[in-house]
């Protein structure tokens, strides 16, 4: 993806200047809603993502399930996870569109150590920016949700970009303008959780007693959330984390131990530098060779210096 | 100073050699590593030709210098253990930090402080290895998890501080102590040096213990 002059950016990967002020309102923050009640699993999504970004997903092998391809590659940005769930004599088939939840608090952004790699625009989407990419996969460590994928061929992260060329134009996303059922849907987070809460009503009504939205607050919500009718137990989603957040692993390593490390490295230099201007050098004195070639018996001295 | 007894050898050529491929790759990981580890120091990548090559060769450097370490480990290690002496030693070091180490027990090849920088060198570079290969995704990413590359990556760097001071601290050490840094280069030091700071080698080497 290319930046867009239209799009302004709030975060920026490996970046201590915060970009600048657009000198214009911000944008409002969009979001994706995912009503995994109402998908068929028809992966009509899946097709429109790969039509409108020009990716080419390579034939591979069934594992045996609906599962197609079996997980994120660097050309599906987005697949659909299938689940059989059994509970007491019901089953219920749970089918969640699984690709980047563009969270609030991004964790790859966070990890990446390329400047500019990793954007987060105004209006909440989180992209990422193959010309700055260096491919040493940190977003794959700081993601909560296990998203990015590198490319073997061009060493590069790829992930959904929540389509940030179609959304600048007024576009909703590839997929959501795919989806038969409208079990996705694009707007404005505000008007996204105002129709999630809508259709929680709806659920309940059937029974879904623990239907709920999935914003998870961990990451400071996303944008791109879901209606789930086991919202109590989002990991019966294949997986889907109960309660994502950053890992504080990469909290250490991409806060305290940067400035502390280079503390570290500058107070040992400034330490010996000190040491050397007030102790001076440790030096081999006449006596300390006099006293060598006493021990050798062997007095050399003027016939054959070294 | 006049010399007053031949030159006595303390580094053979290949273990000179040996050393110096250690250091260069170690001077080359350190800028590497430190260009991915804190964005402000990101600009180094240009000097090993942007990011993806940095990003690429790191790893490879890592492996010169494993096999190259490798070498200096099996040279010198019967050389770096720990005797009583050096305890002494250790409990002296403001005595040694003021240049008035008259006093202090005979050395072998090699003091105290040398033989720490020995050990902390091999455990890290150990550690560094490790954690490497787990971090080395263009080959690698398949064999650990997620969770297991985040110790790797939080184990890589906080080794990698740790074996850039103790690089700090032997180069320090190179530069305070006059007449040491020729052992690295020609292979030799006078026999004054070697009265001074290592006595007990020096007795062995023109056997007169």
């Amino acid at each position: 993806m290319s930046v867009l002059q239209a799009l302004d950016l709030r975060r920026r990967s490996a970046s201590s200047v915060p970009p600048l002020p657009a000198g214009k309102p911000a944008a409002v923050a969009v979001a994706k809603l995912i009503d995994v009640s109402k998908c068929i699993g028809c992966k009509a999504c899946q097709t429109a993502c790969l039509e409108w970004n020009q990716l080419d997903q390579p034939i591979g092998y069934t594992d045996g399930s609906y599962d197609n391809p079996t997980d994120l590659t660097t050309a599906s940005w987005t697949v659909m996870r299938f689940t059989e769930y059994e509970h007491g004599d019901d089953l219920e088939w749970l089918i969640r569109k699984d690709g980047c939840m563009h969270c609030d608090d991004p964790g790859c952004l966070k990890a990446c150590p390329a400047p500019g790699a990793i954007v987060q625009y105004t209006n909440g989407i989180v992209d990422f920016i193959s010309d700055n990419c260096i491919g040493c996969g940190y977003c794959v460590k700081g993601c909560p949700f296990n998203i990015p994928r590198i490319s073997q061929t061009t060493s590069k992260a790829y992930k959904c970009t929540l389509c940030s060329d179609r959304v600048v134009v007024g576009q909703a996303p590839a997929c959501a303008k795919a989806c038969p059922t409208q079990a996705i849907y694009f707007g404005t987070k505000e008007e996204m959780i105002a129709h999630a809460g809508k259709r929680i009503v709806d659920l309940k009504s059937r029974g879904y007693q623990n239907a709920g939205l999935y914003n998870p607050a961990g990451v400071n919500g996303t944008h791109v959330m879901y209606v789930l009718q086991h919202a109590d137990k989002p990991s019966l989603y294949a997986g889907l984390p109960d309660d994502p957040h950053i890992s504080p692993l990469v909290g250490i390593w991409k806060g305290v131990m940067k400035p502390l490390s280079l503390a570290a490295i500058a107070f040992a230099g400034a330490f010996g530098f000190l040491h050397y201007v007030t102790k001076g050098p440790n030096t081999v004195t006449e006596h300390d060779e006099e006293k060598a070639a006493e021990l050798a018996g062997t007095d050399r001295a003027g016939s054959d210096k070294a | 100073m006049t010399e007053h007894t031949k030159p006595v050898s303390r580094y053979t050529t290949a273990a000179r050699i040996n050393h110096w491929i250690t250091a260069v790759s170690l001077i080359l990981l350190a800028l590497s590593g430190m260009a991915l580890f804190h964005p402000s120091l990101y600009f180094l990548t240009y000097l090993f030709g942007g990011g993806q090559i940095t990003r690429a060769i790191h790893p490879w450097i890592g492996v010169v210098l494993g096999i190259s370490f490798l070498g200096l480990f099996i040279r010198f290690f019967a050389l770096n253990f720990w005797n009583r002496d050096d305890t002494i030693w250790m409990k002296n070091l403001g005595a040694v930090i003021n240049n008035k180490e008259e006093g202090l027990p005979e050395l072998g090849k090699y003091n105290a402080g040398q033989k720490l920088v020995f050990w902390g060198q091999s455990i890290l570079i150990l550690l560094l290895l490790g954690s490497g290969f787990v971090l080395w995704d263009t080959y690698f990413a398949s064999y650990t998890t997620i969770d297991q590359k985040r110790w790797s990556a939080v184990i890589h760097a906080l080794c990698a501080i740790g074996a850039i001071l103790i690089w700090i601290v032997h180069v320090y050490a190179a530069i305070w102590v006059k007449g040491t840094l020729r052992a690295m280069t020609q292979g030799s030091v006078t026999g004054g040096w070697a009265w001074k700071h290592h006595r007990k080698w020096f007795r062995q080497e023109v056997g007169k213990p």
